[in-house]
């Protein structure tokens, strides 16, 4: 029988006993939307996240101490390379020799201490951070209302639009709470940054901080004395909440920061000379981040990358992908159960038919194509508006977890995400089961003897 | 359910000639419908040859023996065995969907055999709108579409009033003359074998009883 003929066959069967086999195609339906609803919310999800990790730079590599990357549980801080490689200190030394790395365009230690600020009369604390040169013309500062760094050395200061409203007695919202807030940090898109800035420029803000001052012979501790500096406000930035910049309050230069000799978090362990916390390695091209990595851990420093967080992520993934499909894939199984159901039903209502199908000239081969046909268009039908109400379901939650968020202050995001390979490999996936399911039934009435299915009434 | 054997038809032997008409006769239970079956190629022997037109039935695979009924015997029941969810028109078309006749000529070739059997008006019914005479027809037609050498009637007139069941002898008459046929009928009417069959086999026991040649049928 040619494959046209079957398949109207196949479907003029089903519309025979319309109300069972719809019933069984929305099981199906129901099977792949779940499927759907599930793999979707992964890949969604591992989007989300990608996309945020990609916002950090492709192009860095982050080495600290192999100890402290240990510590932090680091990805690859106890690969072989770091294994062979004698654990050495992150000192200045180190940092010029990674900068004369092929490849590298900068290494700059990444300096975070906490500080106090005095302006106008009112004092806050806050994150600050140092700044290379470099990142002027990124994202997170090309947009900077002001001007950035005159100079690497020079006594100025970017100041992050939410810490400039605080600085100015400005009410920031803050609506977000608990787990949400700490997700997406607090809403800050409806303060006008251009405002901020006309009252910020050109002001001057003190800054309060503790400076590591060397023992006598460098070597036998070190004191910790309180120190002032004033700093000339000359920008404010627009920071993406998904920046590596995002919850810092205030900016500074390099060679500025560097000179403060601010005590940083690891200074409490360390009593030897000074030490960077982490430093941040520029990578010409993202292709040689892998590369470059594998030098440093070589040399004996721990070194990640996104490139690292991202593999283990997609790994992290693939596991959690699966578990959703399973668990989407049981509705589907279950489904499935139904076609296997249905077609033993309909065998047996049309024990005859199939007799007679036989006794005019129908192969076994013919009788167990239009069964087999009959269970893939319930399949492909099933799968079709499966995905459809896969998807419906999934903008329903997208539109419901928005809503959410709005109210809470925050940015819109699409944790559901339907790509073209799930709708077609959801279709396919419905269509294998229940052929699958079909070829017990199929296989049975191609048995049939046809003297004995044509007695039977 | 038993388990102890029936020999349905036992040891018999038999020849039937090309473009003859032969009756079986019998009683219920003598084995006449088993004996059509195994000349239709639905049931198998345990033991002994069924041969037509130089094949061994017995010998042929499943696929072999679909084909053989597909091109070679037609089969016209008592209960007629139309598909009671497909039109007059696709039941006679479905022999020629499994010998994957062109669509297009499927319907022509449906066409005209069912204006051979004068069902042209009802062609796009279901068999339940048919009458039993009409019914009757609209399976000759279909049991002819492919062509057969060998029509297989099974109590063709059995559910039919003498009226209507005269008519579908006719016109099986009239197809095995015009097409060259031989045709194979079994009945428990010895009037209307005398009536239209050349040849008479009587089985009583699932063994042959008679062979009686009707002279009055050329």
């Amino acid at each position: 029988m040619k494959t046209p003929d079957l398949l109207r066959l196949a479907t003029r069967n089903l519309r025979e006993s319309m109300l069972r086999n719809s019933l069984t195609t929305i099981g199906i339906s129901v099977g792949v939307a779940s499927l759907v609803s599930m793999m979707s919310l992964g890949v969604g999800l591992q989007r989300m996240i990608g996309v945020r990790l990609e916002k950090v730079g492709f192009n860095l590599l982050t080495v600290m101490n192999r100890g402290n990357l240990l510590r932090m549980g680091g990805v690859g801080a106890n690969s072989p390379q770091a294994s062979q490689a004698e654990e050495r200190a992150l000192d200045e030394a180190a940092r010029l020799e990674i900068e004369r790395l092929p490849g590298v365009v900068e290494a700059y230690p990444e300096l975070r201490f906490l500080g106090e600020f005095s302006f106008a009369d009112r004092t806050r604390h806050g994150m600050l951070a140092a700044l290379p040169g470099s990142v002027k013309t990124t994202d997170d500062f090309s947009n900077v209302k002001g001007r950035f760094f005159s100079s690497p050395e020079a006594a100025e200061a970017l100041v992050e639009k939410s810490f400039a409203a605080e600085l100015l007695g400005k009410p920031v919202p803050r609506p977000g709470r608990g787990v949400l807030r700490r997700m997406y940090g607090p809403a800050s898109a409806s303060l006008d940054v251009s405002a901020l800035a006309r009252d910020l420029v050109g002001k001057l803000l003190v800054l309060h901080y503790s400076e590591r001052v060397a023992g006598a012979d460098r070597t036998a501790g070190y004191t910790v004395t309180p120190r002032q500096a004033t700093l000339k406000i000359v920008g404010v930035a627009d920071i993406d909440v998904q920046s590596r910049y995002a919850r810092t309050g205030v900016f500074l230069p390099m060679k500025f920061a560097q000179g403060l000799h601010a005590m940083q978090g690891t200074d409490v362990r360390a009593t030897s000379a000074p030490t960077y916390n982490m430093l941040i390695v520029r990578v010409r091209d993202s292709g040689q981040v892998q590369k470059v990595e594998d030098t440093v851990k070589m040399m004996g420093f721990g070194a990640m990358s996104i490139q690292d967080a991202m593999r283990s992520l997609r790994q992290g993934f693939a596991v959690f992908d699966v578990f959703l499909g399973v668990f989407g894939s049981l509705a589907l199984a279950v489904a499935s159960i139904g076609i296997v159901n249905t077609l033993v039903m309909a065998i047996l209502e049309r024990r005859r038919e199939i007799g007679i199908m036989k006794a005019i000239g129908g192969s076994d081969s013919d009788v167990k194509r239009v069964f087999f046909a009959e269970a893939g268009a319930m399949g492909l039908l099933g799968g079709c508006v499966g995905v459809l109400l896969g998807w419906l379901i999934g903008r329903a939650i997208d539109a419901g977890t928005n809503i959410y968020l709005a109210r809470q202050g925050m940015g819109s995001v699409e944790v559901w995400y339907v790509s073209w390979w799930l709708v077609a490999g959801a279709i396919g996936f419905s269509l294998a089961v229940s052929l699958l399911a079909g070829w017990y039934p199929a296989s049975r009435a191609s048995r049939l003897d046809p003297v004995e299915a044509l007695r039977y009434q | 359910m038993g388990t102890s054997v029936v020999r349905a038809v036992d040891g018999i032997s038999l020849e039937v000639a090309a473009g003859d008409f032969v009756a079986l006769l019998g009683p219920s239970g003598s084995g006449k419908s088993s004996l059509l079956n195994l000349i239709a190629g639905l049931d198998r022997p345990t033991a002994g040859t069924v041969e037509i037109l130089g094949k061994d039935l017995a010998r042929l695979s499943r696929d072999e023996l679909a084909g053989y009924r597909l091109r070679t015997a037609g089969m016209v029941f008592q209960s007629f065995n139309l598909i009671p969810t497909m039109t007059v028109m696709e039941n006679v078309e479905l022999p020629m969907c499994f010998a994957e006749v062109d669509r297009a000529e499927r319907a022509s070739l449906a066409r005209a055999a069912l204006g051979r059997v004068g069902l042209t008006p009802r062609v796009g019914h279901r068999p339940s709108e048919l009458s039993g005479g009409e019914q009757q027809r609209a399976a000759i037609a279909r049991a002819l579409i492919n062509h057969p050498r060998l029509l297989l009637a099974d109590e063709p007139t059995g559910n039919l009033d003498s009226r209507t069941g005269a008519g579908i002898m006719s016109l099986i008459v009239e197809c095995r003359a015009s097409l060259g046929m031989t045709v194979i009928m079994v009945t428990h009417e010895r009037a209307l074998a005398e009536r239209y069959a050349r040849r008479m086999l009587f089985l009583a026991d699932g063994v042959l009883d008679g062979d009686v040649e009707n002279g009055a049928i050329a």
